[in-house]
């Protein structure tokens, strides 16, 4: 039910405020009518057929190398997420 | 695929196990409530609790939303689905869950009635365009991932001034339940649940942000850290709330910062307020009534209520004897703990709602843990995940 997946936005049609996107090798029309703003190229969360929220590329590197870092250095100071 | 291989390297999950191993305080026990299902399913499909010390443990918490909804309201929908004026479309989750008399949506689509699976909530509305002489009614349930969906269909059905469109609106707000379950007689008697710290949901937290969580890290002084749905989302938030543990903080953290800000979706938050308001009270499967946990439609879109539209009254129904999902959605039992689990009670013939959604917790422990708990019978071969 709560399934989320990052997709590709692939084409964008702004009167129907729909988009195509790449999930993989599979494309698929989904709404955009709850984001603001979106353009050919980002990445999107997709949840029942609409686009929640845009996926930042740079905390996904940011999170990527904190965990890398966790495992690899007990020593280093662990710097969390992003704490609000 | 890319944003999820990633978060699931087996050598990164290797380092943050060590890592979690390393600073956990071994003469303390960790108890983390999951409140999702879907952290639930991570943490049973990638093993994710047998990459913890011993000390700590995963407590299944009550977000599933197939799992919560009262049989009242499984009733009401299989009452409106009898109609034959009605298409009831439904997501596909909800089709195999039990109501009164071990009836679900899947007998009555068998028996003849017209349900139709939907992804999403624009195919609903195709339906009704389609159908402009039947009643198509949109059985619309989940927390605040899927309810932002539904006001965008409503706000279209206003438009066009579609006639023979209605939403059965079910609807249930994520903050308040985490509150009820703290406030509950079980987790306050020291010692059947203590829950130490909780992982925050991912996706609903996209839509809400990170804020709502604030004021209740502050209350009740237990640590939050928002999560991602991949094993290694759930492994790091885990190690920094083991973190706050051992420190003695109890804040507000976000983890799965490529997705959630503070704020949330501002956007969807407004279409939301816009459409719907807060019911005073909303009975949720294994918590009973939950003060301003869950929302119906304002009466600007009262044409497209099916409440009103149908009359729909929703009688108490009880949950099948024996059946353990109410404890078990408040953590104060474990699925294993059920006697119906895994003889009687199977994702294929579910007794209850926890056996019915991969989200569930019964449904994770049979699909992937069950081979933990010895004597108990095999698996069948088919897939078992709803
Ligand atoms: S195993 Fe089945 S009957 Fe037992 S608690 Fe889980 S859902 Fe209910």
């Amino acid at each position: 039910m709560c399934l989320a997946l990052p997709a590709e936005i692939v084409s964008i049609d702004n009167s129907r405020e729909t988009a195509i996107v790449a999930l993989g090798p599979v494309k698929k029309e989904i709404s955009i009518a709850l984001l603001d703003e979106v353009s050919v190229g980002d990445f999107v969360l997709v949840h029942v057929g609409f686009a929640l929220h845009r996926l930042s590329p740079e905390e996904a590197d940011r999170t990527l190398a904190l965990m890398r870092e966790a495992g690899e250095n007990p020593e280093k100071e662990f710097a969390e997420g992003d704490a609000p | 695929m890319k944003y999820v291989d990633e978060f699931r390297a087996g050598d990164l999950a290797q380092g943050l196990a060590a890592a979690i191993a390393r600073e956990v305080d071994t003469s303390h026990t960790y108890n983390v409530m999951e409140f999702c299902g879907g952290h639930t399913h991570a943490i049973f499909r990638y093993g994710v609790q047998d990459l913890m010390p011993a000390n700590l443990r995963f407590v299944h918490g009550p977000g599933c939303p197939v799992c919560v909804l009262p049989i009242g309201r499984v009733d009401n929908a299989l009452e409106l689905a009898g109609d034959p004026r009605v298409i009831l479309c439904t997501y596909g989750d909800m089709m195999r869950v039990p109501a009164t008399g071990r009836r679900s949506m899947l007998k009555a689509k068998a028996e003849g009635a017209d349900i139709r699976m939907i992804y999403s909530t624009q195919d609903a509305l195709r339906i009704a365009v389609e159908n402009p002489d039947r009643e198509v009614v949109l059985f619309a349930i989940g927390f605040e991932t899927t309810t932002p969906p539904t006001a965008v269909v409503l706000k279209q059905v206003a438009a066009a001034g579609l006639k023979n469109f209605s939403v059965f609106c079910n609807h249930v707000l994520t903050p308040a339940a985490i509150t009820h379950i703290l406030e509950s007689p079980e987790v306050r008697e020291i010692g059947t649940v203590a829950i130490d710290g909780f992982l925050g949901p991912s996706h609903v937290s996209s839509v809400i942000g990170s804020q709502p969580y604030e004021f209740f890290a502050q209350e009740y002084q237990r640590p939050v850290v928002i999560a991602g749905f991949e094993p290694l989302d759930v492994m790091q938030a885990t190690l920094m709330i083991v973190r706050q543990l051992n420190e003695g903080r109890h804040e507000v953290e976000n983890q799965y910062a490529r997705v959630v800000t503070r704020e949330g979706n501002r956007k969807a938050q407004a279409l939301v307020a816009e459409v719907f308001e807060l019911r005073p009270s909303f009975e949720w499967r294994g918590l009973g009534l939950v003060p301003y946990s869950a929302l119906r439609i304002r009466r600007q879109f009262a044409a497209f209520d099916a409440e009103l539209r149908f009359g729909i009254e929703t009688k108490p129904a009880r949950d099948a004897k024996s059946c353990e999902c109410p404890s078990i959605l408040r953590g104060a039992k474990k699925p294993t703990d059920c006697k119906l689990f895994g003889t009687v009670c199977t994702p294929e013939s579910p007794i209850g709602s926890c056996m019915v959604s991969s989200e569930g917790a019964c449904a994770a422990y049979w699909t992937y843990g069950r081979f933990r708990q010895p004597g108990r019978p095999t698996a069948p071969s088919t897939e078992a995940a709803a």
